[in-house]
């Protein structure tokens, strides 16, 4: 069964009485949730992904529910919790959507150990996988949301899985999520994009999410090797510029990326080393998305 | 109370019994876990009773994430002392480690896949400003500059403010007791340091950790006197580890008692033995029991306290909650407060955490 199956009033009813089953790359998440825009965000950008009600097994559980208090008749609020843990505090509730966003990635960086998690976009083509790491800002999601309406299958917009066993990327697609200009620049890049709900004053600014491919989504359990590690940079009005980088700075700003390195200690230098290896790495400056995707276009037929 | 050993509890005492569990099974035995800060402890419980290799897939991966975690944890607490130790060389008196990291100095089985916070040391009361100073030179800071805190723990508790190391982040606490000097009972320090013993890994014999009984009665302290029971069972699988560990000494119990007795923690033993074998099947003698139970309150106090622990002593999670767990844990609360400070000092002290509790808080996404 895929959450497509449901219609809204079953899947509302669902996810406020005993939760769904996600399942969402490895991971089976458990949400929980009486707010409607969450089951709405669900039903739009959730579509193609396999559920269970309720799972008989979770790796993580989540609920979101409104705050109590007084402050729910003038200013409603939504609050997260880790099956009875809430490390953040309460967001307004028109938020619930991306809150849920956020905090599973939170939920993955801090369960997942048998992974390297990157703070990166990811995509793959022809089994090869691009890591675009980089702080936030940088324009990893936007790269990606473009690569992924130009043949590249979507991992993740947000973080690469690397296992510590095997070495290779696990995909995790989910919702690319795009903020202030990217949101427009995207639209006219990709007409075909779905968004879900828009919503502004966020912490980020105003925040979109885009539906991942069903391709993607449907092949979420075929892994991938690193071919190319790469650090982008926008910046507005440059022409395209690609930098070789030395495999010894390139594993520095991955370990600096790495959510669980301070955990992993060794096992996280090797995978990341092994990593930077095994793929041609680069420093990246762009303004231009077509410029960009010319540049992605020759890495995938094997001449940058 | 929906059973009085939760799926946690009974687990962890029999690790054998999880080759039977359904995934539904496993899915609350690993959020009870997670929620009580003891998965690694169970990892490793299961890995020791060779039970690991039968364990499903999926609970399997959180299982050895736990265990990579919990042995990280380790290897740090390791380095912290390793630190601690040079950092401290100019100082001529011991320094006494308490808690986690005399488990993990000293190998001792509460160890295994726990997970540490900070580092807490005891040192002789006349030392402390050296001490202090030593460490504020070797870029250690206070982690609470607030005035009200300095003071708060200067004057009544049994410690420095928390610190914490400005370039590694990893904390420490410095006491110069296990109970402030407000609280209903203040063990006599030195004794506890004179019977105090080195620990390997320490160097020039510098480092040290406290005596089998000491440790015994501090962590007993700690959990049935002035602790807050936030972590409540996981300090109760502490407890009953050390006392499987060190009751295999036929001389040990006794001595246990005697030392109790001599440092006027009576009660918190009483607590203590009796939740461990209550919960935990903490093999004690039933008559070593019944002795140490002329120091349990007066009836009816001993069934309500039996009441409030039977709540606070179980996993923090929904699933082993009853209407009044709640109520207990609050009520534990306010007495581990009474009984390190005298009212008319406690009073304004817990109206200000409240006060800050409700405005401070925790961090935004």
């Amino acid at each position: 069964m895929i959450i497509a199956d449901l219609d809204p009033a079953r899947l509302r009813r669902a996810l406020a009485e005993t939760g769904l089953g996600l399942r969402i790359g490895p991971f089976i998440v458990r949400l929980h949730s009486p707010i409607p825009s969450v089951a709405e965000g669900l039903g739009r950008l959730y579509g193609r992904y396999p559920v269970e009600i309720p799972p008989v097994f979770a790796d993580i559980h989540m609920s979101l529910f409104p705050a109590g208090g007084l402050r729910r008749f003038y200013r409603p609020q939504v609050i997260f919790s880790n099956d009875g843990y809430s490390p953040f505090k309460p967001l307004p509730l028109v938020q619930a959507f991306p809150f849920f966003e956020w905090s599973l990635n939170w939920c993955v960086a801090t369960h997942a150990h048998e992974y390297a998690i990157i703070h990166a976009a990811v995509v793959e083509r022809a089994g090869r996988v691009a890591i675009l790491a980089g702080a936030p800002g940088a324009g990893k999601s936007t790269l990606c949301a473009a690569l992924i309406h130009r043949g590249w299958r979507l991992f993740s917009d947000e973080m690469a899985l690397v296992s510590l066993s095997s070495g290779e990327i696990m995909p995790l697609p989910r919702p690319v999520s795009l903020k202030n200009a990217s949101i427009d620049l995207i639209r006219r890049f990709a007409p075909a994009a779905v968004f879900g709900p828009v919503s502004a004053d966020t912490h980020k600014g105003t925040v979109a999410h885009v539906r991942a491919p069903d391709d993607s989504v449907a092949r979420a359990g075929e892994p991938g090797r690193a071919a190319w590690l790469l650090l982008p940079r926008y910046e507005a009005g440059a022409g395209l510029e690609v930098q070789p980088l030395g495999r010894a700075r390139m594993l520095m700003e991955l370990a600096a990326q790495t959510f669980n390195y301070h955990i992993l200690g060794e096992a996280g230098f090797q995978a990341l080393a092994q990593l930077v290896d095994a793929s041609a790495c680069y420093r990246l400056h762009y303004s231009r998305l077509e410029e960009a995707m010319g540049f992605f276009e020759n890495l995938a037929q094997g001449s940058p | 109370m929906k059973r009085l050993r939760s799926l946690l509890a009974t687990s962890l005492v029999e690790p054998a019994r999880c080759r039977d569990y359904d995934l539904a099974r496993w899915d609350l035995l690993l959020r009870q876990a997670r929620r009580a800060d003891l998965l690694g402890t169970l990892a490793e419980r299961l890995a020791m009773a060779g039970v690991l290799e039968t364990v499903p897939r999926r609970p399997a991966l959180h299982l050895a994430s736990a265990r990579r975690l919990a042995a990280r944890h380790r290897e740090i607490v390791r380095w912290d002392v390793r630190c601690l130790r040079e950092e401290l060389t100019e100082l001529d008196c011991p320094i006494v480690l308490l808690k986690g990291a005399a488990y993990v100095m000293a190998d001792l089985p509460p160890a295994v896949g726990r997970l540490f916070s900070d580092v807490d040391i005891l040192v002789p009361r006349e030392r402390l400003e050296r001490v202090e100073a030593v460490l504020l030179s070797k870029g250690w800071a206070f982690s609470k500059l607030d005035a009200y805190d300095q003071r708060y723990y200067r004057q009544w508790m049994h410690e420095l403010p928390p610190m914490h190391h400005t370039r590694r982040h990893s904390s420490l606490d410095v006491h110069h007791n296990i109970l402030p000097s407000t609280a209903v009972v203040t063990p006599d320090a030195r004794l506890l340091l004179e019977a105090a013993r080195p620990v390997d890994g320490g160097g020039d014999g510098r480092l040290a950790i406290l005596a089998p009984a000491d440790m015994v009665l501090h962590s007993a302290t700690h959990l049935f006197f002035d602790g807050e029971l936030e972590h409540g069972l996981r300090d109760l699988v502490d407890l009953d580890a050390l006392l499987r560990h060190f009751g295999s000494d036929g001389d040990f119990l006794p001595t246990l008692a005697q030392r109790a007795e001599q440092l006027g923690l009576g009660r918190p033993l009483y607590y203590a033995a009796w939740n461990c074998h209550r919960f935990l099947r903490t093999p004690l003698p039933e008559a070593w029991l019944q002795a140490l139970a002329v120091q349990a309150p007066a009836w009816p106090g001993r069934d309500f306290m039996q009441a409030c622990f039977d709540r606070a002593l179980q996993p923090d999670h929904a699933s082993c909650r009853d209407a009044f767990s709640g109520l207990a844990r609050w009520l534990l609360y306010v007495r581990s407060h009474a009984l390190r400070m005298p009212l008319h000092l406690l009073l304004p002290h817990l109206a200000r955490k409240a006060w800050r509790g409700h405005f401070g808080g925790r961090e935004t996404v």
